[in-house]
């Protein structure tokens, strides 16, 4: 690689001749102070607080944007710097609400960050305040345009990484917003939920809709039964939002928080990844051996779902009609748990715990309520679930490992892994290779669907079938994948999708801040609490042969297809 | 949601798809073409008067670009407009020889006359009202334009004289 040779605050560098400034800044370990960057999205050079002085240059220059040249010099902290970089932030500020202490993003928003770290003590300017109204008519996400800086982040994640294009600047000048085609409300755009552009927002702009005070009355209400489910990718990104690092498995203290906040019962939504493992295991089989549609894709990401359903409802029949994990724990709760119990199921309040803003407005889709009742009532993400452990006053460091509630908290290492992108192939895999097979399999890992490469592909030889598999995690990879189909040029058999980047551990609903090495940890996280596991199969999981054999008879029975099947169905959204 | 469209189809109710046979063959002249975006609006714009919410979707669906980016380009531009405009264009200047010689006055008499406000198109889609700038007659100030007629030196009695002429 071509490299130019420049020097930064007196320190002579060595930087590739492609580099921004800002990149060879942080190279060396300075800290230039950004809003409108992102790493993993494409520059824009908006917001300007990035700027530094380069020698021989007519004004101070942004970094992101300015590429280093042989011989530059660059100066990040000088009078001028410090002052022009306080100016653009007080400008930021003279604008936006100055409601801090109750916002949503108090204590983890950039903007508050960097207002902090450049010192800015007064905002010499009283702006002129916008007054444009909550979008919050869906049920995953609330946007306070009031909040926005205009970084761009969302856009930009909505149509890079997601290629769903739900945003777009609007209007101009002062009236300049983020907002969908004709500034409708994300529930009349093709949103999918995701909450991508949650996870990057710097602000209070985009966060999750908060469940937290429904689920606190149900908990203090004497008469209900509550029982919660937690994802596979909660227990390795909990920590994050309680001030651990990121890859810190926390399973044992988030079971032992969940019983302190009062949750009757604590359960597992590996339990039913396992089941959805031998659904649709037993689904893949028979459209292999009796000609079904083929690739069958995965249906555990609503986001996902939602998306193939706004965007390629000609492909909808790929889909798997397994319910994902967390619609088959909600119909079981209220059906086979509550039978067992002697609990009415009108007394439960089932509640569930995911990395997930899409999850919120799956429970609400008006097909899940197979057992009578909204089958999961109240979806919280794993940012919520932080807040209410902080509310509750748990020192989280300081509490014991416990152990999930029994049946449905037993679970095997392929139920963890579905945290991860490539974890339901890999699962599936271990399920379908030896249920078709007979055989057991020697070593359970399948590393060429694991890691973060955004598609994987893999052929896996099950008995005398060569399997062809693929991996797809964000939206834009699924669009790839998707077109593929479409154009005939996709001899899958199996195909795994996931809404967000590596997977449910990058999901929407995750503790911020996220980059490419928290995902990694997380992901190492995943596979370790699979390595730790006794049984990492699914078909072993004693639970779920319990539960065919006494209540839900065979997979893709009679029970199941109503208890755990489900049907798609094109949603129309203009925009 | 505020939407800037009242007006759900442009056709008036006259049946969508035959009415934007216009509008299809506007975009087959730059099929193909890069950065044909700004022009395909215009045209549609003029074909159209104004921009209606399903002429901005279909320009999506048949160029490929995202509804999100044509709506910001159509809000971001002062030309193109999103809901249905008059008969007759107003354009009333409020730049500085015709402020001090009493343009507010001259805006106000013709948002009596006309019961809208600035910006806004009267119900019965006779006028639109606007303000701009200057119109480069300040020796005429205050003065404004309808359509491509010139009226100078205004006074907010001659105001609804002048409206008739054009209702």
């Amino acid at each position: 690689m071509d490299m130019v040779n420049i020097t930064i605050d007196g320190q002579k560098v060595q930087v590739p001749k492609t580099a921004t400034v800002l990149e060879a800044a942080l190279s060396v370990g300075i800290k230039v102070p950004t809003l409108c960057y992102h790493p993993e999205l494409r520059p824009e050079g908006a917001c300007r607080v990035c700027l530094v002085e380069v020698e021989g240059a007519r004004s101070l220059v942004a970094s992101c944007v300015y590429p280093v040249n042989e011989g530059m010099v660059v100066r990040t902290n000088t009078a001028a710097v410090r002052e022009a970089r306080q100016m653009v932030v007080e400008l930021l500020l003279a604008n936006h609400p100055p409601d801090c202490l109750s916002c949503q993003r108090n204590l983890n928003c950039e903007l508050q960050s960097i207002a902090s770290d450049l010192g800015i003590r007064e905002i010499r300017f009283d702006g002129e305040r916008k007054d444009l109204p909550l979008d919050a008519n869906n049920p995953s996400l609330v946007r306070d345009q009031n909040k926005c800086i205009l970084c761009g982040h969302c856009i930009r994640a909505c149509s890079e990484r997601q290629g769903v294009h739900v945003y777009s600047f609007v209007n101009r000048g002062f009236n300049t917003t983020v907002a969908p085609a004709f500034m409708t409300g994300l529930d009349e755009a093709p949103c999918t939920y995701c909450g991508q552009c949650a996870t990057v927002c710097p602000t209070g702009a985009i966060v999750e809709k908060d469940d937290t005070d429904e689920v606190w009355k149900a908990i203090s209400d004497p008469k209900k039964h509550v029982v919660v489910q937690t994802a596979p990718a909660v227990r390795v990104a909990l920590g994050e939002a309680l001030g651990m690092g990121p890859g810190s498995v926390v399973t044992g203290k988030m079971v032992a928080a969940l019983r302190r906040l009062g949750f009757d019962k604590v359960f597992d939504t590996d339990f039913t990844a396992d089941l959805t493992i031998l659904e649709e295991g037993t689904e893949f089989i028979e459209r292999l051996t009796k000609g079904g549609k083929l690739p069958m894709i995965t249906s555990c990401s609503p986001g996902w779902v939602n998306f193939i359903e706004l965007m390629y409802p000609d492909l909808l029949d790929h889909l798997s009609t397994a319910k994902s994990p967390q619609q088959m724990f909600g119909a079981l709760v209220k059906t086979y748990y509550a039978e067992k119990q002697g609990i009415d199921p009108k007394d439960i309040v089932s509640v569930s715990i995911m990395p997930c803003t899409a999850k919120k407005a799956e429970a609400v889709r008006p097909e899940m309520k197979s057992s009578g009742y909204q089958d999961v009532d109240y979806v919280l993400t794993t940012r919520e679930l932080g807040r209410m452990i902080r509310e509750a006053g748990l020192s989280f460091d300081k509490l014991p490992a416990e152990e999930f509630d029994a049946p449905l908290g037993i679970s095997t290492g392929a139920g963890v892994i579905f945290g991860a992108t490539g974890g339901v192939m890999e699962a599936a895999l271990r399920t379908v290779a030896e249920v078709v097979t007979g055989k057991e399999l020697g070593c359970l890992d399948f590393k060429e669907v694991r890691g973060l490469t955004g598609i994987k592909e893999a052929v896996v030889p099950v008995g005398d079938l060569k399997v062809k598999v693929a991996v797809a995690h964000t939206l834009q990879n699924a669009r790839t994948m998707l077109d593929k189909i479409r154009a005939g040029e996709a001899d899958y058999h199996f195909i795994e999708v996931m809404a967000c980047p590596g997977g449910c551990i990058g999901g929407g609903g995750q503790p911020l801040p996220v980059c490419k090495e928290t995902r990694q940890a997380r992901v190492d996280a995943i596979y370790e609490c699979d390595q730790c596991m006794s049984m990492r199969k699914s078909h072993d999981n004693p639970a779920v042969k319990e539960l065919y054999d006494s209540w839900l008879g065979k997979p893709l029975g009679e029970k199941s297809h109503k208890l755990l099947h489900t049907h798609y169905h094109a949603q129309h959204r203009e925009g | 949601m505020n939407s800037n469209h009242e007006q759900k189809c442009c056709c008036g109710g006259k049946g969508g798809a035959s009415n934007m046979a216009k509008l299809d063959e506007i975009m087959a002249k730059y099929q193909g073409a890069k950065g044909a975006l700004i022009p395909v609006l215009q045209e549609a714009q003029d074909a159209y008067g104004y921009l209606p919410k399903d002429v901005i979707v279909r320009i999506g669906e048949k160029m490929s670009i995202p509804t999100s980016q044509i709506y910001g380009v159509a809000t971001f531009y002062a030309q193109f407009h999103l809901n249905p405009r008059g008969k007759n264009i107003i354009r009333v200047c409020q730049g500085t020889a015709c402020h001090v010689r009493g343009a507010k006055a001259i805006l106000k008499a013709l948002e009596d006359t006309l019961k809208v406000s600035a910006g806004k198109t009267t119900p019965d889609l006779k006028f639109t009202l606007e303000t701009v700038a200057c119109i480069g007659a300040c020796g005429l100030a205050p003065v404004m334009m309808v359509n491509d007629d010139t009226h100078g030196r205004l006074t907010p009695e001659i105001v609804p004289e002048i409206i008739g002429r054009y209702a």
